[in-house]
């Protein structure tokens, strides 16, 4: 992250707050706004002139934050839609270079994304991405979702039963918009070269397209699994 | 014309009542059911059997908007009493289920104006109050009192629209 941006936090609850003074700490201008006065006395305690009250969905209260000379703008109010149209004004009427969003209930994700508010972050999807990686029953984990570059990293165990198990690297004929990147085996990533077999019980990261998870699914699948 | 309500308070409830009578279909959603009794105030029969709908549900469930028919619809009204609220279920309506007509209650006077912008139909009622009473002080301050004062808002009428 550059030095010396200014960045505003909107929401001062455990996450605005927090970030607000880890922000801080590394040489960043902050200016966190909160709209319960009670909390904004709290946190005030605390952090001073960098914290002011006010309900940030009022754009007065955006503006007398400095909203058009800041380089960031984050917005983790515990309201989705404050959250969605804080963020949708500072990128479409302030021209605010990027924005974070927290999406508190998942269900509005799809709001989001109508909105075009993006990146987002919401600890419920966090938390189940951490439960597929602990317990990969799913058979296949998300290692890194970048929507908007269209990128996807995903990682996969091979069960005894995959086709693709006893197969060189070289022979594999990959859906087009997937390339095999690593593969993990007795706990040890390595970069596989053509002459590389796959054994059952390797765990392959691939780099696809967004939308093949079903297709990788099938090709490292059981054989004869193209139902998937 | 199918016309979309959510937000069934003393405005959305007398919009629904009044576009009922002319002859359109009209249905409302609530999160509070008993926001139902509102659509009743002054009808003879119950609502549903004057014609009207009446869903259960926040603008933010797409079920609930679905339910009440928003694909259908010809026109959707963002009547709550949260602005926030407003904003996003009419860009909902406008974006997703690309209605023909949405209206947003827009109460801050600053996003009213800068949705507007952006293409959707606000109506602000603090403008209007705003502009009533300005004209109300202007009226009495040029001498006039009470009769100076214009019979209906100036310039109200036109951003009805």
């Amino acid at each position: 992250m550059a030095k010396g941006m200014y960045i505003i936090v909107v929401g001062a609850g455990k996450v605005g707050w927090g970030l607000a003074r880890e922000l801080l700490d590394k040489g960043h201008e902050v200016t966190l706004i909160e709209n319960s006065r009670e909390r904004f006395m709290t946190v005030e305690q605390e952090l001073e002139h960098n914290v002011q009250y006010g309900d940030a969905s009022e754009l007065w209260v955006l503006e007398r934050a400095g909203i058009s000379r800041a380089d960031m703008v984050i917005a983790v109010t515990g309201d989705d839609e404050d959250n969605m149209l804080i963020c949708q004004v500072a990128r479409e009427k302030y021209l605010v270079d990027r924005i974070i969003a927290r999406v508190n209930n998942p269900r509005n994700r799809q709001h989001f994304d109508l909105l075009g508010i993006k990146p987002y972050v919401s600890a419920t999807d966090l938390i189940l991405r951490l439960l597929e990686h602990e317990v990969p029953e799913y058979g296949l984990v998300h290692l890194l979702d970048l929507p908007e570059e269209r990128l996807e990293i995903i990682e996969m165990l091979l069960a005894a039963d995959s086709k693709a198990a006893g197969q060189r690297v070289g022979d594999l004929n990959m859906p087009e918009g997937s390339l095999l990147i690593s593969v993990l085996r007795e706990g040890r990533g390595f970069v596989p070269v053509p002459d590389t077999v796959l054994e059952a019980g390797d765990e392959v990261l691939a780099v696809l397209d967004p939308g093949m998870e079903e297709d990788l699914k099938a090709f490292f699948g059981p054989d004869g699994g193209e139902a998937g | 014309m199918f016309i979309v309500i959510v937000g069934c308070g003393r405005v959305g409830s007398s919009v629904a009542r009044t576009m009922l009578k002319e002859g359109h279909q009209v249905s409302c959603v609530d999160e509070d059911p008993e926001a139902h009794a509102r659509l009743e105030v002054s009808l003879d029969r119950s609502w549903e059997d004057s014609g009207g709908q009446f869903t259960v549900g926040t603008g933010l469930e797409l079920d609930a908007l679905l339910a009440a028919g928003i694909e259908q619809a010809d026109a959707f009204i963002a009547s709550t009493d949260g602005d926030n609220t407003n904003i996003v279920i009419s860009q909902i309506a406008q974006r997703r289920f690309n209605v023909p007509t949405v209206i947003a209650r827009i109460l801050d006077p600053l996003r009213a104006e800068w949705y507007e912008k952006q293409g959707l139909t606000t109506i602000c009622p603090t403008r209007v109050a705003i502009e009533m009473l300005e004209a109300h002080v202007r009226g009495a301050s040029n001498g006039g009192g009470a009769a100076a004062a214009p019979q209906s808002p100036a310039g109200d009428d036109g951003e009805r629209g």
